[in-house]
C-alpha cells in the first residue's frame, strides 16, 4: 500500500470518528444529525425491514434508464458529429456551454409535458448524462490516430472490423470517462428530480423524512445513495485499471 | 485562386459560413419548439414568440426584481467563497504534494456524487435561509476550483521556479511574474466550471427548500400550472448561463492559446 493510501484512510477514520463523538457528546444536536454508527445501524433496519424496497427499485429502474438512454445515445450521436465537420463546427461551441445550463430548470416544463410520473426525472437524468458521453465520445474519436486507419485501410479490413479492433479500442479510455460520467450524472439527474418532486423513489423519501423530523431514516438514506454511487465508481474505476494494464498504459 | 479550384463549382462563401449554420441551427431549434406547442398544445408549452413576450413582460414586472436579486446575492456570494477558498485549497494541496495525493481521491468522489443527497443536512445545520442556499452553492462550485488549481500549481515546470530563485526572485514579485501567469489559464478552467456549478447548487437549494429567489418562483409555478412563468424563467435561466459561459469560454480559449 502506498503511503498516501494509507494516510487517507487514517484521515477519513479519524473524520468520522470526530463526527461520531462530536453527535454523541452533544457537540452537533440528534436534530441536526446522528452519529454515523447510528446512520449504519438505521439503514440495515430499513433495509431488513424492506419498507423501501420499491423506492429503491423505482429509482435504481429510472437511473438505469437514463443512463442507458444516455450512454447509446451519446455515443450515437458522438459518432454521426464526429462523421460531419460541418455539423460539428456548430456543435462544438453547443457541446461546450452545455454543462452552464442547470438542466433542473426544464423539470417543472417536464412535468407539465409528460406528467407528474417517472418520465420527467428519467428525461432530466437522461439530458444531464448523454452530453458528458458525447464529449468524451468525440474526445476518444479525435484520438484515434490517421496512421492506424490508414493501417487498416491498407488491409483491406470493412467499416466493421475497423470499428472492433482499431477505433474502440484506441477510443476505449475516453468512453470510459463517458460511461462513468454518465452513470454520476443520471444518478444526480434522478434522485435530484425526485427531490424537487415527485411521487416515489429514493429522493422523494429523504425529502419526506426531512420534511417529518425523521432524521434516523433520512441520514439512512442518504448513506446508501452515496454508497451506492460510491461503490460503482470505485468499481468502474478498478475495471478501468485493468482495461489499461492490458494495454500496458499504466 | 489556382486552375484547379476554379474547375470545380464552389457554393457562395456565405453558405459555408459558420454565421450560416449557427443561423440554420437557431431556426432548426425555433421549428422544433414550435412543433412542440403545435403537438402539445398551449398547456404543455408556449410558443417562442409567446415566450418571448412573456419574458419581456416579467423584466418588466415589480415581482420579479425581488427574486431574481435574492437568487442573484445568494449565488454570488457562493461565488466569491467558492472561488476563493478553492484556489486557496488547491494551491495548498498543489504544493504539498502528499496532502495533494492523499486529498485528490476524496475530492474527485465528492465530485461524482449526487450532492442534491446532502441538502436536507445543510438545511439541518444552516436553517431555511440565504445561509443554506449560499452554503449548497460553494459546496458545488469550490470542488472542481480546487481540483483545477491543484493540478495547474503542480504542472508548473520546475524549471520555471529554479530559473526565478537562480535570479534572486521571490515573494510579491515570483508570484506576479512566474506562478500567476503559469497557472492562470488552468485556474480559469475550474472556476468557469465551477461558475457553472455553484448556479446550479443556488437553484436546486431554492427550488427545494426556500421562499424566495427564481427557484422558489418556479416551484410556486408548477402547483399553480402556468406555463408562461415557468417557461419565461426557463428561458432567461437559459440566457443567463449560456451567455456568461459563451463569455468566460471565450476569454478560457484566449488564456490557453497564449500559454
Amino acid at each position: 500500500m502506498k503511503p498516501a493510501t494509507r494516510l487517507r484512510i487514517v484521515v477519513l477514520v479519524a473524520a468520522v470518528a470526530a463526527v461520531e463523538l462530536s453527535c454523541r457528546s452533544g457537540v452537533i444536536g440528534a436534530f441536526t444529525m446522528i452519529a454515523p454508527s447510528q446512520m449504519v445501524v438505521s439503514l440495515w433496519e430499513l433495509l431488513a425491514s424492506g419498507r423501501l424496497h420499491n423506492d429503491i427499485a423505482r429509482t435504481l429502474t429510472a437511473v438505469c434508464i437514463a443512463f442507458g438512454g444516455a450512454v447509446t445515445v451519446g455515443a450515437l450521436s458522438g459518432a454521426v458529429i464526429h462523421a460531419l465537420p460541418r455539423l460539428r463546427r456548430t456543435a462544438d461551441p453547443l457541446l461546450a456551454a452545455y454543462y452552464s445550463v442547470p438542466v433542473f430548470v426544464f423539470y417543472p416544463m417536464f412535468i407539465v409535458m409528460l406528467g407528474l410520473n417517472d418520465r420527467p426525472k428519467i428525461m432530466i437524468g437522461f439530458l444531464y448524462a448523454v452530453a458528458a458521453m458525447t464529449i468524451n465520445t468525440l474526445n476518444g474519436l479525435d484520438r484515434v490516430s490517421p496512421v492506424l486507419l490508414k493501417t487498416a485501410r491498407m488491409f483491406r479490413m470493412g467499416w466493421a472490423s475497423t470499428t472492433l479492433s482499431v477505433v474502440l479500442p484506441s477510443a476505449a479510455p475516453y468512453l470510459f470517462t463517458g460511461v462513468k460520467l454518465a452513470i454520476a450524472y443520471s444518478f444526480i439527474g434522478v434522485v435530484g428530480s425526485e427531490f424537487i418532486l415527485s411521487t416515489g423513489g429514493l429522493g422523494y423519501q429523504i425529502g419526506f423524512a426531512y420534511h417529518d423530523f425523521n432524521n434516523k431514516t433520512m441520514y439512512a438514506l442518504i448513506l446508501f445513495i452515496l454508497g451506492v454511487v460510491l461503490i460503482v465508481n470505485m468499481s468502474l474505476h478498478a475495471w478501468e485499471k485493468v482495461l489499461m494494464a492490458r494495454r500496458g498504459l499504466q | 485562386m489556382s486552375a484547379l479550384e476554379a474547375q470545380r463549382p464552389r457554393a457562395p462563401s456565405w453558405l459555408a459560413g459558420r454565421g450560416f449554420d449557427t443561423a440554420v441551427f437557431a431556426a432548426l431549434v425555433l421549428l422544433l419548439w414550435q412543433g412542440a406547442h403545435l403537438w402539445g398544445g398551449e398547456v404543455a408549452m408556449t410558443t417562442p414568440l409567446g415566450t418571448l413576450l412573456f419574458t419581456a413582460k416579467t423584466l418588466a414586472s415589480a415581482e420579479f426584481w425581488p427574486h431574481a436579486y435574492a437568487t442573484l446575492s445568494a449565488f454570488l456570494i457562493a461565488l466569491v467563497i467558492a472561488a476563493s477558498s478553492g484556489i486557496l485549497i488547491g494551491a495548498v494541496l498543489g504544493f504539498h504534494r502528499l496532502s495533494g495525493e492523499v486529498a485528490e481521491p476524496v475530492l474527485v468522489a465528492i465530485y461524482s456524487i449526487p450532492k442534491v443527497t446532502l441538502y436536507p443536512i445543510i438545511l439541518l445545520f444552516f436553517g431555511i435561509g440565504i445561509a443554506a442556499e449560499v452554503a449548497f452553492g460553494a459546496l458545488h462550485g469550490i470542488i472542481p476550483v480546487i481540483l483545477f488549481t491543484m493540478n495547474a500549481v503542480r504542472n508548473i515546470k520546475p524549471v520555471y521556479i529554479k530559473s526565478a530563485r537562480v535570479m534572486r526572485v521571490s515573494g510579491w514579485p515570483l508570484f506576479r511574474t512566474v506562478l500567476l501567469p503559469a497557472t492562470l489559464p488552468e485556474v480559469f478552467t475550474g472556476l468557469r466550471v465551477g461558475f457553472s456549478l455553484t448556479l446550479i447548487g443556488t437553484l436546486l437549494s431554492e427550488m427545494f427548500g426556500s421562499k424566495r429567489g427564481i427557484g422558489f418562483v418556479l416551484m410556486q409555478a408548477i402547483g399553480l400550472h402556468n406555463m408562461d412563468v415557468i417557461m419565461s424563467l426557463t428561458f432567461l435561466l437559459v440566457a443567463f448561463a449560456g451567455s456568461v459561459n459563451v463569455l468566460l469560454l471565450a476569454i478560457d480559449h484566449r488564456l490557453h492559446r497564449r500559454a
